[in-house]
């Protein structure tokens, strides 16, 4: 038997497989497909105070080996999320973690402080990263303050896990990292989408109805293992590492970079079962490699 | 039925003209009740360009079978997947995804109206109708660029009577569905209006059936990833906010949208 159990600070995970934020709904609606009992652990979509419309539609484009989106955040607010979808997903045995994003640093702390009296939450993931929102989102996570200041003020009112998602979007992504570490950040994960464009070169306009989106998919993949790797080698805390896995090779890479878990975001609209295909195959890779514990391989790249 | 992944096998692959195909698909499990206007969303990535799934709308379901059976139109390099998939092969299809159209009362009279290969969910729903032995009557109005892309007209007229227009002149009413007097000026003698094709055609459409008080569905296609509500791509403006096409239709209610 092989053991496929890490933690991610004060959270045991059955297994390193996650499923991202805005990939993965509130969970319920993958379970016709599999029991979300066998993930580590699933991100609810991003949450805010308010409640959002998003942007306007087209909100997609194919792109080669990826998508971008520009979906902004829609979602029914906090308070819908804790009375209509958090008593659904009590009844799971595994870590269910909410997305939280704001316009203002006093968003983001109300939305944490509601979200702290949830009994079956043990953590939140602090978006300071999304890339399409007018106001808020990835302002936060592009600079060293400004990441203090919105993680500091949150860490204040929150008690439980507080995991902070970064943006690839920035000069130095290990700066970052550093800087929410210093301030109380329980671990990090990343990376968000990456912003960009798409143009139908006919019509001579935007994909997106916001011009630019974020990248997702395996497109992303090297330069979210670069990232990893580099924050990884910056910080004590975990890192929780995506961008692009599609297979349990892809997952394997980025514990070899040195994430104590990943997260399996755009995969999961080509297979709705990949997130189970990677369990399964992270436990065959440790078999045929002789591995008893998958903690044994985090950041065991060799050089 | 609940939703699933499977590798369906083609059964058979028809070409019906130069660019339209019928691909019959068997299950390996048994197929429980599918609804006229769901769809099925099926994995194309065989190159880097085809990297999401591609929805269709489901044309036939046959229990005995287990089969069920798409109607598609080669308009991409998503679409060419599947239409040069041969016999035997599978195909890997998330289904059944989607809600279907609400079924008329006894003895209300039914108009479908079809564009282009917008026919497909209308002709298994009016398989369905006859079926349930709804008595309601169906009159079906199908409308194309030319004869040539006039197609399953001797299914149609299965059901009930059958009415066409083509933009060329070669078949029917010369001119767009919107031309047809059945459209034009006799939309009163019908309960219930159901559409599927190209956008502006049905919002032609949804107009008519609006100005004559006549209760109007639309099966929309807008561009998604997933098609079971996660990734929240394929929204349409409603009158309660952004809605997704894959879980909040693909069928609307026309009252429902902001068109």
């Amino acid at each position: 038997m092989v053991d496929l159990r890490v933690k991610i600070g004060n959270l045991d995970l059955k297994n390193p497989v996650m499923t991202a934020s805005g990939t993965f709904g509130y969970g319920l609606e993958f379970e016709d497909f599999f029991d979300l009992n066998r993930l580590g652990g699933f991100v609810v979509k991003g949450t805010t105070l308010h409640a959002r419309q998003g942007n306007p539609y087209p909100r997609m484009a194919e792109t080669p080996s990826g998508m971008l989106n520009a979906v902004g955040l829609q979602n029914g607010g906090v308070k819908h999320f804790a009375d209509n979808i958090y008593p659904k997903l009590v009844k799971f045995q595994t870590n269910i973690l909410v997305n939280v994003s704001g316009s203002t640093v006093e968003e983001y702390v109300e939305c944490a402080e509601l979200i702290n009296e949830l009994e079956h939450i043990p953590g939140i993931e602090l978006n300071i990263s999304c890339p399409n929102v007018k106001e808020g989102g990835m302002t936060f996570g592009t600079s060293c303050p400004s990441a203090e200041a919105v993680v500091r003020a949150v860490r204040q009112v929150y008690n439980k896990h507080l995991m902070v998602k970064l943006s690839p979007n920035v000069t130095a992504i290990d700066e970052i990292a550093r800087a929410v570490e210093a301030v109380g950040a329980d671990s990090v994960s990343l990376i968000n989408t990456l912003l960009a464009m798409a143009i139908d070169a006919e019509k001579r306009k935007p994909l997106l109805s916001t011009i630019t989106g974020g990248l997702s998919g395996p497109a992303v993949k090297p330069v979210a293992l670069r990232m990893v790797w580099q924050v990884a080698q910056a910080v004590k805390i975990p890192v929780v590492g995506m961008g692009g896995i599609m297979n349990a090779a892809d997952a394997i890479e980025f514990i070899l970079a040195g994430a104590s878990a990943v997260q399996v975001g755009t995969a999961g609209f080509i297979d709705p079962l990949a997130p189970v295909k990677i369990v399964d195959g992270i436990e065959d890779y440790l078999k045929r490699h002789k591995i008893e514990s998958v903690t044994d391989l985090i950041g065991s790249l060799q050089m | 039925m609940n939703k699933t992944v499977q590798n369906l096998r083609v059964l058979s692959n028809i070409q019906l003209n130069r660019d339209h195909h019928l691909l019959e698909l068997q299950a390996p499990v048994k197929l429980e009740q599918i609804a006229p206007g769901q769809f099925v969303n099926v994995r194309v990535d065989k190159s880097q360009s085809t990297f999401l799934r591609r929805p269709f709308s489901i044309y036939d379901v046959n229990y005995e079978k287990n089969t069920i059976s798409l109607f598609i139109k080669d308009v991409g390099p998503g679409s060419h997947v599947l239409t040069s998939t041969p016999e035997d092969e599978e195909v890997d299809v998330v289904f059944p995804l989607g809600n279907g159209f609400s079924f008329p009362k006894n003895n209300e009279r039914v108009l479908l109206v079809g564009g282009g290969f917008g026919i497909a969910p209308l002709l298994f729903f009016a398989k369905e109708l006859k079926k349930r032995n709804l008595t309601a009557e169906i009159h079906s109005l199908v409308g194309a660029r030319t004869a040539d892309d006039l197609m399953q007209l001797d299914s149609f007229s299965l059901y009930g009577q059958v009415y066409t227009t083509s933009e060329d002149g070669t078949h029917g009413v010369k001119g767009r569905v919107t031309d047809h007097p059945v459209l034009r000026d006799n939309l009163q003698d019908f309960d219930r209006v159901y559409t599927c094709g190209p956008e502006p055609m049905m919002k032609a459409v949804a107009a008519k059936a609006a100005a004559a008080d006549v209760f109007c569905e639309v099966s929309l296609e807008n561009m998604m990833a997933c098609g079971f509500g996660v990734c929240l791509c394929c929204v349409t403006d409603t009158t309660s906010g952004h809605q997704c096409v894959c879980t909040d239709g693909p069928v609307f209610n026309i009252k429902d949208l902001k068109w």
